[in-house]
C-alpha cells in the first residue's frame, strides 16, 4: 500500500528547500546543561515528504521549534532555499513565516478560544496579501479552503473553535495551510490527539496538499509505522542526533541502527504476538 | 461570554457580595437626592449630638397645642429628668444622713423620690459639705418638687411700659404635634465633633472612599498588568529588569513607602485623587508577579505560536492571544486591589496622612476625627462605629465577589 502513496521520485536532484549544518540546541549551562539537539545535518528537498521519527524527549519538538524560527539554535546554520536563514528582525521573521507554516499536536490548544473560526481564516488571507479583496472573494476563498478539508464553511462561520470536534479543528488547521500555501509545512504530531478515522483523513489531506501545491512536508511523529506509510524520506532521531536517515523503504525494511530496529519492533501488529525481546536486548547493552 | 456571566451570577457568594455592594452604591447615589447640600456643613455648634429627632423648642412653644391626659406622663417626666448622676448624689445624701439604702434600686424612681422627700431637709447642713454641694441639693430638691407638683410653666414678656406680663402658660398636659412644628431635624446618626450630620457625611465619605479604591485599583492593575505582561511575554533581560524592580518594591513594606510618599507630598498636595494614585503606585507588585507567572505558562501554548507564525505583532499577540486568557484573573486581582485601596486610605487617614481635610470626607478621615476628639472614650459610638461597619461591609462584599469569581473561573484556569 505504501507504493500507491509514494511515487519513487529521486528527491536528491530536486532543489533544496530547507537544510541544516551542525544545528545544535543547548538548554541551561554548567551542571544543568542539556543538549536537546546535537549537531544535526539535514537536507529537505522541494516536494519531499519527510518524517522525523523518535521517541519522547529525543529532541523532535525542539528541532521543529528551531526550524520554525520560534527559537534560535545555539550553534550551526539553517539554510532556507539554499541561503542562510535570516530571522534577526520582526519583519524578516514575518517574511520567513510566509515560507514555513506549522500544524501542532493538540488541536484544542492550537486555537485562540476567544476568536471565531472566520477570523482564523481571514488572518491567513490577509497574510497572503488579500487584505484588499472584496468580501465575496474572501468568502469564496474560505469556502474553497473548507471544501478542501471536507468542512462546510457555511456551518462554521460565526462559531468558536471549541464548538468543533478535535478532528474538525485539525482539518481547519489544514484549511489554514491551504490558504497560506507555504513552501514548507511542519506537522508536529498532527494525528496523535485525534481518533483513528480522523487520522487517516488528515494524513490523506496532507498528502493531497503536498501533491497539489508541491510543498515540502516535514512530518514529526513517534510512530515509525505511520512514517513508513506516508513518507518519502525518514530521519530517525535518538538523543538529539540523527542515527539513521534515507529513503523510507531502505531505512525501515533494512534498518542498520539498533534504535531503528527497536522502534520497528515496537510497532504493534494485529496478527502477531507483540515482540518485546528487542527491548530487553537494548537495555542489556 | 454570556455563559460565563450566567455562571458568575449563579455563584451564591458572588451574588451576595454583589447585592451588598450594589446596595451601598445605590444608597450613595439616592441619599444625596433626598438630603442635598454640603456634607461638611456644620449644623451643630456643640460636639457629638446624640442620634435622634430634634424639635425646635422655640417653634414648639409657639405651636398650637392639644390637651392630652396621659396617666403615666408625670412618672415618665420625673424619670427622664432625674439623671443618673443626680440619683447617685441622692444616694450619697442618704448615706450622710445615715439612712439605710439597702435594697434600694436607683433606677426605681418612685422609691427614690419617696425616700428623698422623707429624709431631705434643706435646713440641715452636714459637716464638711461645700457650699456648692449644699446649693446643688437645694436645686435638686426644688426641681423634684416642681416636677411632682405638675405646675404649668409661665412664659413672661415685657409689655409697652416695661413690666413683665404673662404671655403664655404651658400646662403639663399640653402636647404639640411634631408635624405642626416648623423645625424638626431627624439625625439618625447624630452629629460629629464639628457638629456635622454624621449620616450625610458617611454617605459622602463612602462615595469618596470607593472612588479612591477604584482609582488605586485601576492604577495598580494597569501598572501591574503592563509589567506582568511584558516581563512574562518578552522574557530575557526585560524580564530580569522588571522583576528586579518588582522585587525591590515587594521587599520594602508598601505601607511604609506609602507613608513616606504621602508625607513628602505635603498637606496642600494631598487631594483624594493624589492619595489614591499614590496608593496605586505602591501596591502593583502583587498583580505584576502573578500576571507574569500566568503569562509565562501561556506564552509557549500552541495558539500563541500559531499567532506568531501568522505574523502578528507583539502588541496584538499580547492583547488578543494572552490577555483574554488571564482576563478573569485580572478582574479578580482588580477587585482585591479596590478593597485594599479603601483599607489603605483608611489606615493612612487614621495616621493623619489622608486627603486634605477641608475638602471631602473619607471613611478614614471620619475615623481620624472621631479618634482625635475621643469619641471612643466619651461614648459617642455614632461617630466611628457606622464608619467601621461601612468599611467592613465594602471590604467583605468585594472579597465575597472575589471568592465567588474564583470558584467560577479556577477550573478553566487550571486546564
Amino acid at each position: 500500500m505504501s507504493e500507491e502513496v509514494r511515487n519513487n521520485t529521486d528527491f536528491e536532484n530536486k532543489p533544496l528547500c530547507l537544510s541544516g549544518r551542525g544545528v545544535t540546541k543547548i538548554f541551561g549551562f554548567g551542571d544543568k546543561k542539556t543538549v536537546a539537539v546535537d549537531h544535526v545535518d539535514f537536507d529537505f528537498h522541494e516536494g519531499e515528504f519527510v518524517s522525523i521519527v523518535g521517541e519522547s524527549g529525543s529532541g523532535k519538538t525542539t528541532l521543529s521549534k528551531m526550524l520554525l524560527g520560534l527559537s534560535n539554535q545555539t550553534e550551526g546554520q539553517i539554510l532556507f532555499q539554499g541561503k542562510p536563514r535570516d530571522i534577526s528582525s520582526g519583519r524578516k521573521k514575518k517574511e520567513y513565516w510566509k515560507g514555513i507554516q506549522a500544524i501542532f499536536q493538540d488541536p484544542f490548544s492550537s486555537f485562540n478560544t476567544f476568536q471565531k473560526v472566520d477570523n482564523v481564516l481571514l488572518d491567513c488571507i490577509n497574510m497572503r496579501g488579500g487584505k484588499s479583496l472584496s468580501k465575496k472573494e474572501k468568502f469564496d476563498m474560505m469556502t474553497e479552503a473548507c471544501n478542501f478539508v471536507n468542512l462546510k464553511f457555511a456551518e462554521l462561520t460565526n462559531k468558536y473553535p471549541f464548538e468543533l470536534s478535535g478532528g474538525q479543528m485539525q482539518r481547519l488547521m489544514i484549511a489554514r495551510i491551504f490558504l497560506l500555501k507555504p513552501k514548507i509545512l511542519l506537522a508536529d504530531e498532527p494525528t496523535s490527539m485525534v481518533d483513528a478515522c480522523s487520522r487517516a483523513t488528515i494524513l490523506d489531506m496532507l498528502l493531497n496538499l503536498r501533491d497539489e501545491t508541491g510543498m515540502t512536508v516535514i512530518f514529526i511523529t513517534h510512530d515509525i509505522g505511520l512514517a513508513y506509510y506516508i513518507s518519502d524520506t525518514v530521519y530517525i532521531m535518538e538523543h538529539g542526533k540523527f542515527v539513521e536517515y534515507g529513503k523510507a523503504d531502505e531505512v525501515i525494511l533494512q534498518p542498520k541502527a539498533a534504535y531503528t530496529k527497536r522502534l520497528i519492533s515496537d510497532v504493534p501488529k494485529i496478527h502477531e504476538e507483540w515482540d518485546l525481546s528487542t527491548v530487553d536486548q537494548l537495555s542489556e547493552n | 461570554m454570556k455563559n460565563t456571566l450566567r455562571q458568575v451570577f449563579h455563584s451564591p457568594k458572588f451574588v451576595a457580595g454583589f447585592v451588598i455592594f450594589a446596595l451601598i452604591l445605590l444608597t450613595m447615589i439616592i441619599y444625596p437626592l433626598f438630603n442635598p447640600g454640603n456634607p461638611l456643613e456644620q449644623i451643630g455648634v456643640g460636639t457629638f449630638a446624640k442620634p435622634g429627632t430634634y424639635v425646635s423648642l422655640y417653634d414648639a412653644a409657639k405651636s398650637p397645642t392639644e390637651t392630652l391626659r396621659l396617666a403615666d406622663a408625670n412618672d415618665k417626666r420625673i424619670a427622664s429628668r432625674l439623671s443618673d448622676s443626680d440619683r447617685v448624689e441622692m444616694v450619697e445624701w442618704f448615706k450622710i444622713m445615715n439612712v439605710s439604702v439597702e435594697g434600694l434600686d436607683i433606677s426605681d424612681t418612685d422609691a427614690l423620690i419617696d425616700l428623698w422627700s422623707a429624709n431631705y431637709d434643706p435646713s440641715v447642713r452636714p459637716q464638711g459639705m461645700t457650699n456648692a454641694k449644699v446649693n446643688y441639693y437645694k436645686r435638686l430638691n426644688n426641681q423634684i418638687n416642681e416636677l411632682r407638683s405638675g405646675d404649668s410653666i409661665l412664659i413672661a414678656d415685657y409689655d409697652d411700659e416695661g413690666n413683665l406680663i404673662e404671655s403664655k402658660k404651658i400646662s403639663s398636659e399640653d402636647y404639640v404635634n411634631t408635624k405642626s412644628v416648623a423645625n424638626v431635624k431627624f439625625l439618625p446618626l447624630g452629629t460629629d465633633n464639628f457638629g456635622r450630620d454624621v449620616l450625610k457625611e458617611l454617605v459622602s465619605a463612602t462615595g469618596t472612599s470607593i472612588r479612591i479604591g477604584l482609582i488605586a485599583g485601576i492604577v495598580a492593575t494597569l501598572i501591574g498588568l503592563t509589567f506582568g505582561l511584558l516581563a512574562g511575554y518578552v522574557g530575557g533581560v526585560l524580564d530580569d529588569v522588571i522583576m528586579f524592580v518588582t522585587n525591590i518594591f515587594t521587599v520594602i513594606p508598601s505601607f511604609v513607602l506609602l507613608i513616606l510618599i504621602t508625607y513628602s507630598l505635603g498637606q496642600e498636595q494631598r487631594g483624594a485623587t493624589v492619595v489614591a494614585t499614590v496608593i496605586g503606585f505602591t501596591s502593583w507588585t502583587w498583580t505584576a508577579r502573578s500576571v507574569r507567572s500566568q503569562v509565562i505558562s501561556l506564552r509557549n501554548r500552541d495558539h500563541v505560536n500559531l499567532s506568531k507564525l501568522s505574523g502578528h505583532s507583539l502588541l496584538r499577540i499580547v492583547l488578543m492571544d494572552i490577555l483574554p486568557y488571564i482576563a478573569s484573573y485580572v478582574v479578580m486581582a482588580f477587585i482585591l486591589q479596590v478593597s485594599s485601596g479603601i483599607l489603605a486610605e483608611a489606615q493612612l487617614s487614621l495616621l493623619g496622612l489622608g486627603p486634605k481635610t477641608t475638602q471631602v470626607p473619607t471613611l478614614g478621615l471620619m475615623m481620624n476625627w472621631a479618634m482625635l476628639y475621643s469619641a471612643h472614650t466619651n461614648g459617642s459610638w455614632w461617630a466611628y462605629f457606622p464608619v467601621i461597619l461601612v468599611i467592613s461591609l465594602i471590604s467583605f462584599s468585594l472579597n465575597l465577589m472575589n471568592t465567588g469569581l474564583d470558584q467560577v473561573f479556577n477550573p478553566t484556569l487550571r486546564d
